[in-house]
């Protein structure tokens, strides 16, 4: 498939965004500290930055409100309708935050539900997809939800420790199990997503009784939308190496640096503050590498024809 | 409303496409893309018409199939078995279970109750292009112009088109077909033209195991005749000629 770079940026930064908003939803951070009211008016500008950038990739962005309407059957929809809702809990949780320096425990956890629902129905879109074999699976929605919660805790711990947190430990501690579990099931995704393709040029063509199919003639001299969309091929020449920079950035830079944090507490300060920053940027750039191989590896029952 | 038809449609209006008789002629490419242009919806537009890399929105495409014999890689055609090109064309098979359907988050993209044709509604779609995600089949290609989705309409403005003589009221495609390798009808009644194609025949679905249901069936190519089979063109043997061509051949074996 083809990554649109629209779409990367989306999913990561929206995950990054609803992953910190549910955590301040869950009052890890103390409320009255100006960190943590930059914490939810960063949460906020990720989650609507994450949303604009979708709509860069639609045809007639500006019927983009009609995509709230088919919530009944589509996954699509219904992360439209979620990411709307979700604003008004998070809003109010950072209304209560930036001006009456105080969490509510109710309003937080609506919040973070939200959050998590907005995230799933965001992995749904491509887990529906049947045509697309390696996104077809429950893995996907769980790598999603871990990767949100991963880069919010992250998230959570650079400001924590942009505030002073007292207790920073627990939240560098968990933001390094966090990525730890993000990479584990992201790492069973991959497994899964070698398992022998659904379709076959065999079964496309219905010729497979005569034999084995191959593609004489394209329908064309040129590409098409077909095949700049689900054909995408650049990113499978180097995807082993790829799949490295993701986990050396992604999981092995911030594990370290975090369980560090954890086990020698005692840096606070900027240091901590330097070590949590460098974390969650490393993340950030080794989930959008993931994010990418995501698109660029999925095979789509398509090209089945074009083969 | 892109939930699907609760019940089977009274009728499945669709094509069946024999894949015996097409001789990839594109013949139906051009007379869908000719028709479909000035006709529902905005225009099917080309980007970079006269240039090098054109290319643009077709509703309906034939690809080119090399067939071998299981188990064996590059043979020469005809030389080989059972070996064949198969010419096939492919357009929007109306699916039953139409997944392009339920994943449309405005609304677009629907299937009618009493035909079971799949439209999108151009003033809805928000060019978004996750029904063409969904399609197994590529049935479906954003114009890039309008930034909406196109699709086969099966011809729905044909086929119910009073103002044409009735020969004309079915899709541009069917009508064109030099070969008459392409057919229109209803397939969810057993006594129509096409069902007793399929039955025949046995027509097929493609992809079956995607679970869209597709309304479309193709009809498969007939068994060929093996080269053997046909009497082959005596190279050198001139032992039988008589007559004037006899007395040639004599005498020029001769000189
Ligand atoms: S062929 Fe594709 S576009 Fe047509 S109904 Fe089936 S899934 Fe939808
Ligand atoms: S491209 Fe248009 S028809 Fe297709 S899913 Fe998006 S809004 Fe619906």
């Amino acid at each position: 498939m083809h990554p649109a770079f629209s779409i990367i940026v989306f999913t990561t930064l929206s995950g990054l965004g609803y992953g910190l908003a549910s955590l301040l939803g869950l009052g890890l951070l103390d409320p009255a500290q100006p960190a943590t009211k930059v914490a939810h008016a960063a949460a906020l500008a990720l989650i609507a930055g994450g949303l604009v950038s979708s709509t860069l990739h639609l045809g007639n962005p500006q019927r983009a409100w009609r995509a709230l309407s088919q919530w009944r059957s589509s996954w699509l929809s219904r992360e439209g309708v979620l990411a709307v809702v979700t604003f008004l809990p998070l809003t109010w949780s950072a209304y209560l935050s930036v001006f009456e320096s105080r969490w509510d425990p109710v309003i937080g956890v609506i919040g973070t539900a939200l959050c998590a629902a907005t995230v799933f129905s965001t992995s749904m879109i491509y887990a529906s997809l049947k045509s697309v074999d390696s996104w077809h699976t429950p893995w996907t929605p769980a790598s999603y939800l871990g990767f949100a919660a991963a880069s919010g805790m992250a998230a959570s711990a650079a400001f924590g420790a942009a505030g002073g947190a007292s207790l920073l430990w627990p939240l560098a501690g968990g933001a390094a199990v966090l990525v730890l579990i993000a990479w584990a099931i992201k790492t069973g995704w991959r497994k899964q997503a070698l398992r022998p393709p659904l379709s076959t040029p065999e079964s496309a063509t219905g010729l497979g009784h005569i034999g084995k199919v191959r593609q004489l003639e394209p329908p064309h001299m040129t590409d098409n939308y077909l095949t700049r969309e689900m054909g995408f091929r650049v990113a499978r020449k180097h995807a082993r190496k790829l799949w490295l920079i993701a986990l050396v950035m992604g999981c092995g830079v911030p594990a370290v640096l975090l369980a560090g944090l954890a086990v020698f507490p005692e840096s606070a300060g900027s240091t901590a503050v330097l070590v949590t920053l460098v974390s969650v940027l490393s993340l950030m750039a080794g989930i959008m590498v993931e994010r990418w191989l995501f698109f660029a590896e999925a095979r789509h029952a398509v090209m089945n024809y074009y083969r | 409303m892109t939930s699907l038809p609760r019940h089977n449609t009274p009728k499945k209006l669709g094509l069946v496409i024999d894949l015996d008789v097409c001789v990839g002629c594109h013949a139906c490419v051009v007379a869908c893309k000719e028709w479909n242009t000035g006709g529902y919806g905005s225009a099917l537009s080309d980007q970079d018409p006269y240039g090098a890399g054109v290319s643009g929105a077709w509703l309906n495409r034939v690809h080119g199939y090399e067939v071998t014999p299981d188990g064996r890689d590059r043979v020469v055609i005809g030389e080989a078995g059972d070996a064949r090109v198969v010419h096939f064309p492919k357009s929007c098979l109306h699916c039953d279970d139409a997944p392009c359907v339920t994943v449309c988050p405005t609304g677009a993209s629907y299937k009618r109750e009493d035909d079971g044709i799949v439209l999108v509604d151009e003033d809805k779609c928000i060019g978004c292009g996750l029904c063409a995600w969904a399609c197994p089949y590529g049935a479906r290609e954003m114009d890039l112009a309008a930034g909406v989705m196109k699709k086969c309409t099966l011809c729905v403005d044909r086929i119910y088109n009073e103002t044409l003589e009735e020969v004309d009221r079915v899709p541009s495609c069917v009508r064109t077909c030099p070969t008459n390798a392409r057919h229109f009808g209803d397939l969810a009644d057993p006594s129509s033209e096409v069902s007793h194609m399929v039955s025949e025949r046995g027509g097929f679905d493609l992809m079956p195991e995607q679970g869209t249901r597709p309304v479309n069936k193709y009809l498969p190519p007939r068994p060929r005749t093996p080269l053997a089979a046909s009497s082959a063109p005596a190279a050198d043997d001139t032992a039988d000629a008589t007559g004037f061509f006899g007395w040639v051949d004599r005498m020029l074996d001769r000189i």
